[in-house]
């Protein structure tokens, strides 16, 4: 058996095997890779650490009153404000305008590829649209700034050169592939037969496509939608660029507005001093954007879970 | 009256088809739109000095050296610390954990981490490693943050290609007198390489992409030296056009365009190997 053991080439293994048993070392083995497994249950609590335990600093010093429901927000000027509020409109803003582009687009594009294109064409264009989402999100935010904004400050000449408009446009178009994939996998699990239950009542695909698949693969929809607004309001640089830094309580998408996370890089891009009370807002504006991507996520899957045996 | 309606079903129909063509491809010419206009801009501006310069107040002269190496050591250390944590979690879910209570737990959680945005992550980099660690704006720092962005992706990735193995091949195996983790190392792993090689590669691409978490943790926007240890401070790519398009001069914007060209040149081949593997692999099996 030693002998045996000694003309294996897998060298590490011998290693070990001189010290213990084959059963001691599937153990030893098995408890690495369950560590492995356990450092992404570590990743969620240190965020959770992070976020809460620098929050909790900083609400000591601002009532969470004033940051709920202040309207401004004007940590880094003389005359302080800590109103949440303004950079929590920009991001919905944003993520609504990016949300109207990807929604039809994406679920026309599943409809599309699904009730009315080849399976060749479909498997075909899939991988091409999956271009759109490997796009580093600075591009996107250039092509923003310097093609988008030019293009309709041709149509509106008061716009500004910062705006969450062609922001919100281009990400809209980055988060289309997601939309597209989640609601493509929604339409697809619709099972045949209540396709072909349509068609042969004399319903055209069009109407097949609306009055029948779209109901029955609603909840999938609604997942993809929501998960498509959890990812459009945690996008960074394109707002970063293109939508503005200033921030302010509107829903008017020509003028610039600032982000939850814009502010954060602003803050990063600064010299403020660590522990104070500028350096701690960047928490407090995460643990809200962390709070708010959180909710939609288990919403989602929650949503998915409950409907996922529907059909089976 | 019943054929008008007829009529108007069917136009609806056509209508709809074209539509759906027209959707299909209209992110695709948006985005071609984007590059052509980013490509006049910036091919002119691509020569040998711009990719060995370091950045420069004067625009004429600035280039993208530093920033190309601070790439190139954030991402060998992110896949050295995320490949191996990635694959190890990813067969202990799928071949140890599977029914446990705590595989259940994990995998919910890593569904949740695959929704966190980015930033969040740089947060976390910026508070655990740089503070905590005391690691500071550095390399180990960027790359470890990243490495923990990246993670979810790899894990599930490895995990479809390992569901994709045939419980026939692990039978056969056991059926040959070997340990659950020889079964996993020599047979397993092997037949799932290629989907693993696929999700890595997407994973690393995206890494090289992002800004946001490692201007949080640190990364500097002017960095005049190329970094020689792990310890140093650095900037990467993503990084140097945001601070190029940030600037109001035309020049700068020039350079933005010229290193957006050498960012998407490096994504587009990467994810282009992914395609490839994943075109080979759906041959195999």
């Amino acid at each position: 058996m030693l002998l045996a053991l000694k003309y294996t080439p897998d060298y590490t293994l011998n290693f070990l095997q001189l010290f213990m048993t084959n059963r001691k070392r599937e153990k030893l083995i098995e408890l690495v890779l369950a560590f492995c497994a356990l450092l992404t249950v570590l990743t969620t609590a240190g965020i959770l650490f992070v976020l809460v335990s620098e929050a909790i600093h900083f609400f000591s010093e601002v009532s969470i009153v004033d940051f709920l429901t202040d309207t401004q927000w004007t940590p880094l000027f003389a005359e302080k404000h800590f109103g949440i509020l303004p950079l929590l409109t920009g991001t919905l803003l944003t993520s609504f305008i990016a949300i109207l582009v990807a929604l039809p687009t994406g679920l026309t594009i599943a409809l599309f590829l699904n009730e009315y294109s080849t399976v060749r064409f479909k498997n075909i264009i899939k991988p091409i649209l999956e271009i759109l989402a490997s796009v580093p999100t600075v591009v996107y935010g250039f092509f923003a700034l310097t093609v988008v904004t030019p293009f309709l400050q041709q149509i509106f000449p008061s716009m500004s050169g910062f705006n969450s408009l062609s922001a919100g446009f281009v990400m809209g178009i980055m988060i289309i592939p997601y939309v597209s994939s989640l609601s493509d996998d929604a339409i697809s699990a619709v099972p045949r037969y209540i396709r072909e239950g349509s068609l042969a009542l004399g319903a055209n695909r069009f109407q097949t496509s609306f009055r029948v698949i779209l109901p029955s693969a609603s909840s999938g929809i609604i997942v993809s939608a929501i998960l498509a607004i959890s990812r459009a309001i945690g996008e960074t640089m394109i707002v970063a660029i293109a939508a503005g830094q200033q921030p302010r309580l509107t829903m008017n998408p020509m003028v610039p507005i600032e982000t939850i996370t814009t502010y954060i890089v602003k803050v990063s891009l600064g010299d403020v001093a660590q522990n104070s009370l500028e350096y701690r807002t960047i928490f407090a504006a995460g643990i809200t954007l962390f709070a708010f991507t959180f909710l939609l996520n288990n919403l989602s899957y929650w949503l998915n879970k409950k409907f996922e045996k529907k059909y089976v | 009256m019943s054929s008008n309606f007829k009529r108007i079903a069917r136009l609806k129909d056509q209508s709809f088809k074209y539509f759906g063509l027209f959707s299909t491809f209209f992110g695709l010419i948006m985005l071609a739109i984007f590059i052509s206009s980013i490509f006049s801009q910036g091919i002119s501006r691509i020569d040998w000095d711009f990719i060995t310069n370091f950045p420069s107040r004067n625009a004429g002269k600035a280039g993208i050296l530093s920033a190309l190496a601070g790439t190139l050591w954030i991402i060998v250390i992110t896949a050295l610390a995320a490949i191996p944590i990635g694959i190890g979690a990813a067969i202990y879910l799928e071949e140890f954990g599977k029914k446990s209570r705590l595989g259940k737990i994990i995998e919910i959680n890593i569904t949740n981490l695959a929704g966190v945005p980015s930033i969040i992550y740089g947060l976390l980099g910026l508070e655990i490693f740089g503070r905590i660690f005391g690691l500071g704006g550095s390399i180990l720092t960027g790359s470890f943050t990243l490495a923990l962005l990246i993670l979810p992706i790899i894990i599930v990735a490895t995990r479809e290609a390992i569901k994709a193995v045939p419980n026939s091949l692990r039978e056969a195996s056991y059926a040959l007198g070997s340990s659950k983790w020889q079964t996993v190392k020599m047979t397993v792993i092997p037949s799932a390489s290629s989907g693993i090689i696929t999700g890595i590669i997407i994973a690393l691409s995206r890494a090289i992409g992002e800004a946001a978490p490692l201007i949080v943790v640190g990364a500097l926007a002017y960095v005049p030296f190329v970094p020689t240890t792990p310890t140093s401070e650095f900037t990467v790519l993503p990084i140097q056009i945001f601070n190029w398009v940030s600037r109001p001069q035309e020049a700068f914007l020039v350079n933005a365009s010229a290193g957006i060209i050498i960012l998407l040149g490096i994504t587009f081949l990467l994810n282009a190997f992914a395609v490839y593997l994943r075109i080979k692999r759906n041959v195999k099996y």
